[in-house]
């Protein structure tokens, strides 16, 4: 037999993957003997990767830099709020009316942002933000601009939460967090299997070809502002899911809050530059890394800003490619390979 | 007749946000970097005035002329040994170091000078005012559209007539062909931001003696400022006042309608004039 094979598994994606495997598995069961501290930090963690990842496929594969992401964590979880108090739906569905909103915003704000290039569609998404922030801050019925909490009964009684209490033996409101936690934890695990599959696809491959250069890209029939609306669109709808996801978690909601420039995009942005933009592994490190950094460092208050931003600096300046850029540099792992390699056959091992 | 007065007032604004952007407008258009920092380093020029005013009791225009030329070295700098290795294709590593630059600025200056609000003192001239026929107008606001006016003049006059302004349309123009001639690009670029932080200067003496300022407003400021470059058109310093203009036009409009709307309604014309002209009102040539 002679017969090539076209595969992108490496030795080290194998056993990535089974400790990966192992990892969910473990993430999975921890509320049972995690405290509530660790599982509020783990929640933190699982919505910070989300949000990287999402803007990492937009920035790092899409091309489209964009500083308005708080523009669609800000309108799912205002929209989350809105169907709970004005609704009465329960805030566990309500997470995907958060979604479903973030991406119907998402349809004109892609509209106008792609009439613009470069430097000019990031100022552009960031006005987008703004005005959203502004106009939502006139919606009297979710508090307006001093903002507003989920009402006492829809919290108390969530989807799960009862059967979460009986299970773990816990008081309502700590059952409240394992359940967020564990709704954060299947939609980081989606969200990187989904954009690991996406980038496999004939789609993946399309997208990495208009990252690299659109004309040569379209020269061979790419269809570059599909892909391009592809990506935004999908980045809007799992952003939002987060933002809902986030505000249901905090039940408590301020438009100042819900569209913060530094919360939702200059921290995630953050993330995914120290970890490795363009890359599945990057933002994973780099929401370890962030976590590190502000658990021990976040009482300096703007010393450990001010560090935050030197790091991002020099990282940019010296790494551009970010940590995990290095150590794959180095060391020629890939935990999520996407690169098409030819083995088997009558290929020597030179040649592959 | 209240309405003329309002558009009035708002082209005054205008002024005010035209000297936010002419800095740059100016090094957006001649090396295409986008300078996230830019709102940040007009809050700190505004406290190295306050600084200036505070300790000796100079008049806050001489302060502003002891700190143009301390700017200009920051500005110089800055681009030499940071923002340069920045530039290229990517449009990532400017705006990430200069976000970066951004936040590092805040909370310097919120660790110096604390999170209280600051104004520099002009005396009796912060109220003075002027009557045009049956409208008054404030002696600040005038001076200040006028100097936005005598910046787009200065600016325009060094780009088009002197020897460092043809380096910076050759460099702009085509950076390798420019260094075949003996430009060295590295320092026009340097010069340029330094320029621009004079004008940076000068916007900073008019926000710090009109308004309260603290360390956290320069990125709103910045808001206004990319507003009026990209309405204006890339490169074009007169399409910025007219940006600028449009910008304050809109907010005093608004504002006269709803307080609340003072903000959106700047926000909203901006996006108005790209749904219309994507490239703004003048853009210059080619360029993308």
């Amino acid at each position: 037999m002679n017969a090539y094979v076209v595969s992108t598994r490496t030795p080290a994606s194998t056993v990535f993957g089974v400790i990966a495997l192992a990892t969910v598995g473990l993430l999975a069961i921890a509320p049972a003997f995690a405290g509530r501290g660790l599982i509020q930090d783990l929640f933190f963690i699982l919505t910070m990767l989300t949000l990287a990842q999402f803007w990492n496929l937009l920035a790092g594969y899409g091309g489209l830099v964009s500083v308005g992401q708080q523009a669609f964590v800000g309108m799912g979880a205002y929209a989350l709020f809105g169907a709970v108090i004005l609704l009465g739906l329960d805030p566990v569905l309500s997470i995907l009316i958060a979604g479903l909103a973030a991406l119907l915003l998402a349809i004109p704000t892609a509209f106008f942002a792609f009439r613009l290039q470069g430097a000019y569609f990031a100022i552009g998404t960031w006005v987008i933000a703004e005005v959203t922030r502004l106009s939502i801050a006139q919606w009297k019925a979710v508090g307006g601009g001093t903002g507003t909490s989920l009402p006492r009964g829809a919290v108390r009684e969530m989807w799960g939460v009862e059967a979460i209490e009986a299970l773990f033996d816990v008081r309502s409101s700590a059952a409240r967090d394992i359940l967020a936690y564990w709704l954060a934890l299947v939609l980081a695990v989606a969200t990187i299997v989904g954009i690991y599959w996406l980038l496999r696809t004939k789609n993946g491959l399309a997208l990495a070809a208009v990252r690299d250069n659109t004309e040569a890209a379209k020269s061979v029939g790419v269809d570059a502002a599909r892909m391009k609306w592809v990506v935004f669109l999908v980045s809007a709808f799992g952003t939002g899911l987060a933002g809902g996801l986030i505000y249901m978690q905090k039940a408590r909601i301020s438009p100042d809050a819900a569209f913060s420039v530094t919360d939702w995009t200059a921290y995630v942005i953050f993330i995914v530059v120290i970890g490795g933009i363009g890359t599945i592994e990057g933002p994973i490190l780099g929401v370890l890394i962030f976590f590190l950094l502000q658990s021990q460092f976040a009482d300096f208050g703007s010393w450990y800003l001010m560090i935050l931003g030197l790091i991002g600096i020099a990282i940019m300046l010296f790494a551009p490619r970010g940590l995990w850029g290095l150590i794959s540099e180095r060391t020629g792992i890939q935990l999520f390979p996407i690169r098409r390699r030819l083995t088997g056959g009558k290929l020597t091992k030179k040649e592959t | 007749m209240i309405w003329v007065e309002t558009i009035i007032q708002g082209i005054l604004l205008g002024g005010l946000y035209t000297l936010f952007a002419a800095g740059l407008s100016l090094v957006f258009g001649i090396m295409r970097l986008v300078n996230l920092a830019h709102g940040d380093l007009i809050v700190l020029a505004a406290y190295i005035i306050l600084v200036l005013v505070s300790a000796t009791g100079m008049n806050p225009f001489l302060a502003a002329a002891f700190a143009a030329p301390v700017l200009f070295v920051i500005g110089w700098l800055l681009q030499r040994y940071v923002l340069n290795r920045t530039l290229g294709e990517d449009i990532l590593p400017p705006l990430l170091v200069t976000f970066g630059l951004s936040i590092v600025l805040q909370n310097v200056l919120l660790e110096s000078f604390s999170a209280d609000s600051q104004r520099i003192s002009l005396g009796t001239l912060e109220t003075a005012s002027l009557s045009l026929g049956p409208i008054n107008v404030g002696v600040m606001p005038l001076l200040t559209f006028a100097s936005a006016v005598l910046v787009i003049i200065a600016l325009n006059q060094i780009f088009y007539r002197t020897a460092i302004g043809r380096a910076f349309r050759a460099t702009s123009d085509d950076a390798t062909t420019a260094s075949l001639m003996g430009i060295r690009p590295n320092r026009v670029f340097a010069t340029a931001t330094g320029l621009a932080m004079i004008v940076v200067t000068i916007a900073a003496l008019y926000l710090g003696t009109r308004a309260n300022f603290d360390p956290s407003i320069g990125p709103a400021r910045l808001i206004y400022a990319f507003e009026a470059v990209i309405i204006g058109g890339l490169g074009s310093l007169w399409g910025t006042l007219a940006g600028g203009v449009i910008i304050g036009v809109a907010q005093t409009l608004g504002a006269a309608v709803n307080p609340e709307w003072q903000i959106l309604a700047g926000h909203v014309a901006f996006l108005i004039v790209l749904l219309i002209r994507p490239r703004g009102l003048f853009p210059r040539g080619n360029d993308g």
